[in-house]
């Protein structure tokens, strides 16, 4: 089903990015171009050609690797992308890692002690948190703990052991705030289910001690659940991160965006879009492989299905 | 004793119960009344007031902190911050409000038909819709929005296209639960249409999922408004949009952290209000939480 949807999301994007304004050819040569020049520009480009045509090339390019070549500086799309999607990568896994780390305990405690003053506090928290805009939270983030306090840098990407890891810590908490709030609740309403089964009595009155109940026997049950929420949310993570990565000025797939729609170089925004459709319908995939992991059920599942064909 | 309540009455009196859910219907009532009042006086005075206060200039007070004459402080070009935070409240309620009932109107048909007639007009649909939930709907939104241009009726279009999906999927899943009773067995015994048994029958039975996805969504679309507007692709400057206000709040955060914190703490409360009154409105309308 993966491809399919793939190629559905790359025609989708592709039709609307059709529909952008601006000659490409005059944002190419500039306002003094002649006539005759913009015309050969556009000839070059393939402009003139039709619609199915032109998503043909695409395509095939695409298939190759090829995102075609950016406006604004005539260099091919897929090495600016490629350059900067590690950035991104690093940002958006040390947003779900500080997420999870935070996540996934708060919503485990809060749960353990339900209705407790504690549970109570974090879910106002977790409330507060989640509706709180990713880049209300930086602004804020920035003007406390550098603008005031000075421990973070306010912006940029810093390269070395100790610099690049400090300059990281502002853009994750922005990402990953909201992620954790969103994993905690999950957590916590998942954890309450699975206390209420039998087998949890069960392995309680064999006497086995609390933290085997809760890791071995609670938590493996509770965790489908909370993947389901990580991977749902991977999608609304990758589009924080655009506003994250322009806040801080992070040299990434999401800033580059920004840049491209403010210089109409819809070749480049086509690319970064088609990438990051991409790599969230890949994520989806592992999560759904994740799941035959964690449920046997699921895996045995999949067998028969794949035996009776 | 007990009389028999309708299931609407039932639902009111499990939602009165739930205090921080009556706490969200309230803010969001208060919400509209500022909403409106802006409008009323805009309409009241030709607009002078807008110009003179709310887009007008005044540098003697550029940045100044919040104090008595300004309680939220001033802008960089002097403009009362206060001010342009209550006529911001339109742009954020009426546009997330508004892409929400497109997404709802659309959706919510396509969705309807996919889950009635089953097979093959299901798979082209619903394949339709996985599409577009394959593009992180935030950078759906700006493609949209940079491919149509900067205006108020391309965002609505931008940020309704990827909620269209998410209602699809639901109207989908509650004519599918519907559509084996009884009832609608007998709608077909007296001969009614498929069209009048989906719009008199099913409508009015998947309404409740429906509602609560509603005003969850509100909440995020007025986030995603306010995103799109820091960015400068979504409401322009001057207009006190809050996620505007914040984009030149980032410049002057050094001098004037007031206007970082103020539209920032008004966005906040708007999402909270319709999350807890959207809460609410799942746990009031869903059988299995009723004791």
């Amino acid at each position: 089903m993966t491809i399919p949807v793939l190629i559905g999301a790359t025609f989708l994007v592709f039709t609307i990015m059709h529909f952008a304004p601006g000659d490409p050819a005059r944002i190419i040569l500039g306002a003094g171009a002649s006539e005759e020049a913009l015309e050969a520009m556009r000839d070059q480009l393939g402009i003139n050609d039709s619609f199915i045509l032109r998503y043909g090339r695409f395509m095939l390019n695409l298939m190759k690797g090829d995102l075609g070549t950016s406006y604004r500086n005539g260099q091919p799309v897929t090495g600016l992308i490629l350059g900067r999607l590690g950035n991104t990568l690093y940002l958006a896994i040390s947003g779900i890692l500080f997420a999870i780390i935070v996540g996934i305990p708060v919503g485990i405690i809060s749960a353990i002690k339900q209705y407790s003053t504690l549970d109570n506090v974090t879910m106002f928290i977790t409330l507060f948190v989640t509706a709180m805009p990713t880049f209300w939270l930086a602004l804020i983030l920035v003007i406390v703990f550098s603008v005031n306090l000075g421990w973070f840098p306010a912006s940029g990407m810093a390269k070395g052991f100790p610099g690049f890891l400090v300059s990281l810590v502002l853009p994750t908490l922005t990402l990953g705030c909201g992620f954790a709030a969103l994993i905690a609740r999950t957590t916590r309403s998942s954890v309450l289910d699975v206390v209420r089964q039998e087998y949890i009595d069960l392995a309680r009155a064999k006497g086995l001690p609390e933290r085997t109940v809760i890791w071995k026997h609670m938590m493996k049950n509770a965790l489908i659940p909370i993947i389901t929420v990580i991977g749902l949310n991977f999608g609304v993570l990758l589009g924080g991160s655009v506003l994250t990565e322009s806040i801080f000025s992070w040299p990434g797939v999401g800033r580059f965006v920004v840049e491209s729609i403010s210089f109409k170089d819809t070749p480049a925004i086509l690319g970064c879009v088609v990438t990051l459709a991409i790599l969230f319908t890949l994520v989806n995939l592992i999560v759904d492989l994740l799941y035959a992991f964690l449920d046997p059920r699921i895996k045995s599942q999949y067998r028969t299905s794949r035996g009776d064909n | 004793m007990n009389k028999a309540l309708t299931p609407f009455e039932q639902s009111f009196r499990q939602f009165k119960k739930n205090r921080l859910a009556v706490a969200g219907f309230f803010i969001i009532f208060l919400l509209f009344a500022i909403a409106l009042g802006t409008i009323i006086i805009d309409a009241a005075t030709n607009y002078s007031f807008y110009k003179k206060y709310v887009i007008g200039q005044d540098l003697t007070q550029r940045l100044a902190g919040p104090g008595i004459k300004h309680i939220f402080g001033c802008d960089e070009m002097g403009r009362d911050l206060f001010l342009r935070i209550l006529w911001g409240t339109k742009y954020s309620l009426f546009i997330g409000i508004g892409a929400i009932v497109v997404s709802l109107l659309v959706g919510t048909p396509f969705g309807m038909v996919a889950g009635y007639y089953g097979g093959r007009a299901d798979n082209v649909i619903m394949r339709v819709m996985d599409v577009i939930l394959a593009v992180p709907f935030m950078l759906l939104a700006m493609a949209i929005v940079a491919a149509l241009g900067t205006s108020t009726v391309n965002l609505l279009i931008a940020l309704s296209v990827s909620g269209i999906a998410k209602f699809a999927r639901i109207a989908r899943a509650s004519v599918m639960t519907e559509k084996d009773n009884e009832y609608i067995e007998a709608a077909k015994a007296i001969g009614a249409g498929d069209f009048e048994i989906l719009v008199k029958y099913i409508l009015p039975n998947s309404f409740s999922p429906n509602l609560v996805q509603f005003s969850l969504g509100v909440g995020n679309s007025i986030l995603l408004v306010a995103g799109l507007s820091y960015l400068g692709l979504g409401v322009q400057p001057p207009n006190p949009e809050w996620g505007a206000i914040l984009t030149s709040a980032k410049i002057y955060m050094r001098d004037a952290w007031h206007i970082s914190v103020f539209p920032g703490m008004f966005l906040v409360v708007a999402v909270i209000a319709f999350n807890l009154f959207g809460d609410g409105l799942r746990d009031a309308m869903d059988p299995k939480l009723k004791k």
